[in-house]
């Protein structure tokens, strides 16, 4: 059949073949370090990776997301405010001081250019 | 003191915190060369288990650990001239300095050692006459104040800079034990007493805090916990733990001894750098305040990151006071329900404890329920689990004020074996222990009550 819709310019990759990340705590709020792999993908996490984005995506589990950025280290610093039941010693979460916070962020999946989401298939 | 040029310091993180890798700071002295061992044990509720200690054992009350290190590596420190800076002292660096200065005086080194004592960060006793002269104290996070929880507070440190430090090894302390001294403070002292920096010379001031974040966590920077390439990072069995390098210009190499495992890449760098992140212009140290979006990274070889282009601003009139209080009580059980259903048979398994808590009129903060396997770190993220998922734990969490519901709730979780959903198991290591919750209260006060009462004593073994 042949095709007659334009294809589209851009596929929807999930952030962990885009960035790495780190997190901890400061009380009852969680912090998110988002790096890009490779600092070409920077303007795209920083375009993409929004501070409304990240809340809908944490919605039910953060009361709400501030977003910095750090072009220099070719990343973003999100803080995830009442993430963490309470926080340091109170909170009764497995994850109480939100170290492994980061890797739930890079389950989120942003629109990139086709031909990079292809090479990122590959790789 | 008039450095050299191209002369470096070399500042070595030995711990990452109370409880890290106890080979580190060994190996750190005898691995190559280095100028000072930097031990950070403080983390925001250790002072007060301290305080406990204390309250037991009069001559207790700091990190234990320290005095046994200190006995293997004194001989290698004053042999090779490395000297230490340490925020070991916890809530009695009196007594964990008489301790080091007893070791020293049993080893029968070959010179007298010198032992830097800083004190006066800790305000406990001071708590009322200050709240009445009308610091509130409040908590930073809900501005609720102090007196709120005042009859509970178990332990109240302010933040100490590097002043202190810088002052301990101008007076030729070998070893400078401390208080609640920031742990970037614990590196920055170093550098900026070798360089002769000012301490208003705020560029160089967060040149050397952000040194001092980059090590305060140990090998968290050289390839410990890195996510980036993960599989690639050899000879973690033998992590080097990282090392400043630090020139008069306030740029410095991070590095780590040669022969160790681990990496130190920007990578490694970078996670560790936005770590426990906030405002990354805004970090805000009794020293100064860093900017953390000027900061530049190179590869500059392998296993060196090269770190410069930092600017900072003047420190503020605040220092933090890190306050710990009696909170309540809490308790975490776990049971493991094994396929087939595994996940749904855990599900049941909660419904039946909630009912029973519920019937038995025990009243919580709060009941958290976990499925270890299918949503503890992840949460709904992690979407529906396998129908095959061999096993599920069931973790359940209560919290009180009171200790008699969570005393109850832990003896609900084993008769649930034999009156509960089927294929349960994993109870081996009985009834859960009710713990004492101790919570943390930060808070900010005027730095002119605190850096009067800040005395820096030098005592010889």
């Amino acid at each position: 059949m042949p095709r007659t819709t334009k294809r589209p310019a851009t596929r929807m990759v999930q952030l962990r073949y885009l960035a790495h990340a780190r997190s901890g705590d400061k009380g009852n709020t969680a912090n998110v370090g988002l790096i890009a792999l490779e600092p070409e993908y920077y303007p795209i996490l920083e375009r993409e990776v929004t501070a409304p984005r990240v809340a809908r995506h944490f919605r039910g589990m953060v009361s709400g997301v501030e977003r910095f950025e750090l072009p220099n280290l070719a990343a973003l610093n999100f803080l995830l405010h009442d993430a963490l039941d309470g926080g340091g010693t109170i909170s009764l979460k497995t994850d109480a001081q939100g170290k492994v916070y980061s890797t739930a962020l890079l389950r989120m999946a942003i629109p990139v250019p086709t031909a990079l989401a292809r090479r990122l298939a590959r790789a | 003191m008039t450095p050299a040029a191209g002369r470096t310091v070399r500042v070595a993180a030995g711990q990452g915190f109370w409880g890290d890798w106890l080979e580190a700071p060994v190996r750190q002295v005898r691995g190559g060369p280095i100028d000072y061992l930097m031990m950070d044990y403080l983390a925001e509720v250790t002072m007060s288990i301290m305080q406990k200690q204390k309250s037991r054992d009069p001559a207790a009350g700091y990190a234990r650990d320290f005095v046994p290190l200190m006995e293997r590596i004194l001989p290698d420190l004053i042999e090779r001239g490395v000297r230490v800076t340490t925020n070991a002292g916890g809530v009695n660096p009196r007594g964990c300095a008489e301790a080091v200065l007893a070791v020293a005086r049993k080893l029968g080194l070959p010179r007298r050692v010198r032992v830097g004592l800083v004190s006066g960060d800790d305000i406990l006793g001071r708590l009322d006459e200050l709240m009445a002269r009308g610091h509130d104290l409040s908590d930073m996070e809900t501005g609720r104040p102090l007196s709120d929880i005042r009859d509970r507070v178990l332990s109240a440190n302010a933040y100490l800079g590097m002043g202190p430090i810088v002052e301990a090894l101008r007076g030729r302390a070998d070893v400078v034990v401390t208080g609640r001294v920031t742990d970037t403070g614990l590196t920055l002292g170093p550098i900026v007493h070798e360089f002769g920096w000012s301490a208003d010379d705020w560029d160089k001031v967060a040149a050397g805090t952000v040194a001092g974040h980059i090590i305060e966590c140990g090998a968290q920077a050289s390839g410990g916990n890195l996510l980036k390439g993960w599989r690639s990072v050899k000879g973690l069995a033998d992590p080097g733990f990282p090392i400043v390098e630090a020139s008069a210009d306030g740029t410095f190499v991070v590095t780590k001894h040669a022969g160790t495992g681990g990496v130190v890449s920007v990578a490694s760098v970078t996670e560790q750098l936005v770590y426990e992140m906030g405002d990354p212009r805004d970090y805000i140290t009794p020293d100064g305040v860093a900017d953390f979006t000027t900061i530049r990274l190179r590869q500059a070889g392998r296993n060196r990151v090269r770190v410069s282009g930092i600017h900072g601003g003047p420190r503020t009139p605040m220092l933090k006071v890190s306050i710990a209080y009696f909170w309540g009580y809490k308790a975490v059980g776990t049971l493991v329900y094994a396929w087939p259903e595994a996940y749904d048979k855990a599900r049941a398994a909660d419904a039946v404890l909630r009912h029973r808590l519920s019937d038995l009129g025990l009243e919580f903060d709060q009941i958290l329920t976990e499925f270890v396997g299918v949503d503890a770190t992840h949460g709904r993220l992690s979407g529906p689990p396998d129908p095959d998922i061999p096993e599920v734990q069931l973790r359940v969490g209560v919290r009180a004020h009171e200790r008699a519901p969570v005393e109850r709730f832990t003896r609900e979780i084993a008769p649930l074996v034999l009156t509960g959903p089927p294929s349960v198991t994993g109870f081996a290591g009985g009834r859960p222990a009710v713990e004492e919750v101790v919570a943390y209260w930060p808070a900010l006060i005027d730095r002119r009550e605190i850096e009067p009462h800040v005395r820096v004593e030098i005592l010889e073994a």
